[in-house]
């Protein structure tokens, strides 16, 4: 008896420590309401979550809008918060991250009429009804390699990848154009640690790197670059962050970051479906919409470097420069130097 | 030459980045798994003391407190482990289990209620880290500071093995604990209390899984996040299994993969090889090596029986 009594408890426990936090919204008339649901990460993930939820509360700041959010605790909690949203009658739903690709398009198949938004995934664009937010990361990627190749003193730069896919790769082609456009003589060490979770492999690779010659490290590994981070700490030299301004994670150490700007998407997709203008299909945010850009924090930066980086960003949109984000776009430039794809 | 010392080199430092947290982990299993309890809670205590040894520097600025604060967290939960498995009687895999839900549940629930509903801690700054004793006395990237400029506390897991090999097999409580593991019934009788011994070993399981844990919080990188335990804590238990229930054997099991990460690290320079291949080779390694070398593992015989004084 118990045992069993105990068994009960503990199972309890268990259904207790899932359980997923929902928040409701109330209802008004002449203006829309916007519905997002996170990725596992949560809503203060201090990555993708928490800058949609940032560009949504500037919606409702300056646009008036009512906009909510729900987490997903696991990857079965997508379609139920979908579902939720769609109850509630919400006008647009954005859906943060692939991960929810699958959920998405399920419920867009299913609800023809209600609108939704899915950000780093393409594979929805045939649907009318979900917009498909997709970000020029080759381009923010050249604006750090560009202030790589004008920063390093060893002539030598390094780059750990996630995983190589056309996505990830994007990465790379932006960053070793950057680097060799800024310094042609520049060698750049490249390893792939096949894994997005795997601190330990980031660290001894970025280890590797710093043993080649490496003084500057950048990143395109989720959790495993936080390894690449405490690497580039311990050896006393420059790490470059992603997705997000990760300077807060080690301030010495972040020279600067590639950033997606996913609140600015956010903020411009509730503005579209305010106006009325909302389409489906696959919008890209590149340098010219502020969709991509290098951090805001400059602090590690020389004035040198930061007034050519600025002036290469306004080649890129003025269109003096292309930036490669294709393997033959890459290839027919600068040759067959990229080893992860 | 240059090159294979160099290599040599980082095979060395990625083994000791890789290999301390499982080392404790490992320590930790075969104290709970001699003593005759499953413990595959393991990773869910790490969880809990990689939580526990970050806040505490962030707030203390103390690592050595913090890494041992990490260690009493795990300790925690060894506690329930011991009370549900050793009072009670539960099932060790369903408490396990439960806990590996629970701890860190219960760690990002407590990291949301003290960083602004966050997940991921605040980093701490490198003085709040376990110290590096020889740093900056070698060069950057030399094979020297890539072998010996690593955190003291890796080289401290070593001394454990030798402290747990000491205890187990050259202490009258080593003896004690290995004959609760192996004939719980024999013992009593000789007016040996299991229970005791069974309270005492799994919770120490939890005390160094949580050393582990904290490890990787205070040392690999400086922030807690969701998921900064992924897996560590079941290769533990793999390699405690994988070297027969002994502190010694799990020593070299946790070599064996610390080793594999270090070759490849090596080997995906220049990517001449597929990346999925080399994301084997700790596996591959390990599956040869359990069917060549290492044979049949003798589990404790009364390992996952609980004991009752009453039969």
């Amino acid at each position: 008896m118990k045992k069993k009594c105990l068994s009960l408890l503990l199972a309890g426990a268990m259904v207790l420590s899932m359980a997923s936090v929902g928040m409701t919204a109330s209802a008004e008339e002449d203006t829309i309401r916007v519905g997002m649901v996170t990725d596992v990460g949560g809503v203060n993930d201090g990555s993708f979550n928490q800058s949609s939820w940032e560009g949504l509360q500037r919606a409702m700041d300056e646009l008036g809008i009512e906009a909510d959010y729900l987490e997903s605790a696991t990857d079965a909690d997508y379609a139920t918060n979908i579902e939720t949203f769609i109850d509630e009658e919400y006008d647009l739903i954005i859906c943060v991250g692939y991960m929810l690709a699958d959920a998405t398009r399920a419920a867009a198949e299913d609800y023809p009429e209600q609108k939704f938004a899915i950000i780093d995934d393409s594979t929805c664009s045939d649907l009318d009804n979900v917009t498909c937010l997709m970000f020029e990361q080759a381009q923010a990627s050249y604006l750090v390699g560009y202030v790589a190749g004008l920063t390093t003193e060893s002539n030598t730069v390094g780059f750990v990848l996630g995983m190589s896919t056309d996505t990830m790769n994007q990465f790379g082609y932006g960053y070793l154009a950057g680097v060799l456009d800024a310094n042609p003589e520049a060698t750049i060490l490249q390893q792939n640690a096949n894994s997005f979770s795997d601190t330990a492999t980031g660290k001894s690779m970025a280890t590797a790197e710093i043993t080649g010659g490496a003084d500057i490290i950048f990143h395109a590994a989720g959790a495993t670059g936080l390894g690449v981070i405490e690497a580039c700490t311990e050896n006393g030299i420059w790490a470059i962050g992603v997705d997000t301004d990760q300077s807060s994670i080690a301030p010495e150490t972040i020279l600067t970051s590639a950033m997606k700007r996913v609140d600015n998407a956010c903020y411009d997709i509730s503005k579209q479906c305010l106006e009325g203008t909302l389409e489906g299909g696959v919008v890209t945010y590149d340098l010219a919409s502020a969709g991509v850009d290098i951090a805001p924090t400059t602090d590690n930066l020389s004035e040198d470097v930061l007034e050519a980086v600025n002036e290469v960003k306004e080649q890129i949109v003025n269109g003096d420069i292309t930036v490669p984000s294709t393997q033959e776009d890459f290839e027919a430039a600068y040759g067959d130097i990229y080893e992860l794809d | 030459m240059d090159t294979i010392i160099s290599d040599l080199g980082l095979v060395i430092n990625a083994t000791l980045i890789a290999m301390p947290p499982l080392l404790y982990a490992a320590l930790g299993s075969c104290f709970s798994e001699r003593s005759g309890v499953i413990n595959i809670g393991i990773e869910g205590m790490m969880t809990i003391g990689a939580f526990v040894g970050v806040v505490v520097a962030y707030f203390t600025g103390n690592p050595w407190f913090s890494f041992l604060c990490g260690g009493l967290a795990g300790a925690v939960f060894g506690l329930l482990h011991a009370v549900a498995c050793v009072s009670f009687g539960a099932d060790q895999t369903i408490s396990g289990t439960a806990i590996n839900f629970l701890a860190p549940g219960l760690a990002i629930f407590l990291c949301k209620a003290m960083f602004d509903g966050s997940s991921d801690s605040p980093s701490i700054d490198t003085a709040s880290k376990l110290p590096r004793l020889l740093d900056g006395v070698f060069p950057v990237g030399s094979f020297w500071n890539n072998v010996l400029n690593t955190y003291s506390a890796a080289y401290l897991a070593f001394v454990a093995v030798l402290v747990v090999w000491f205890v187990f097999y050259k202490t009258r409580f080593g003896m004690r604990l290995r004959a609760a593991g192996e004939h719980p019934e024999a013992c009593a009788t000789l007016g040996i209390n299991v229970f005791r011994i069974r309270y005492i070993c799994v919770i120490l399981s939890g005390f160094l899984s949580g050393l582990g844990g904290a490890y990787v919080t205070l040392a690999t990188v400086s922030q807690f996040r969701p998921a900064i335990i992924v897996g560590q804590g079941f290769i533990a238990i793999a390699a405690v299994i994988f070297g027969k229930f002994s502190p010694h054997g799990a020593m070299l099991a946790c070599l064996l993969f610390g080793l594999c990460t270090g070759l490849r690290t090596i080997a995906s320079q220049g990517n001449w090889i597929s990346p999925n291949l080399i994301s084997m080779i700790p596996y591959v390694v390990t599956v040869i090596t359990l069917v060549l070398f290492v044979g049949h593992a003798r589990v404790p015989a009364a390992n996952g029986k609980p004991f009752e004084k009453s039969k």
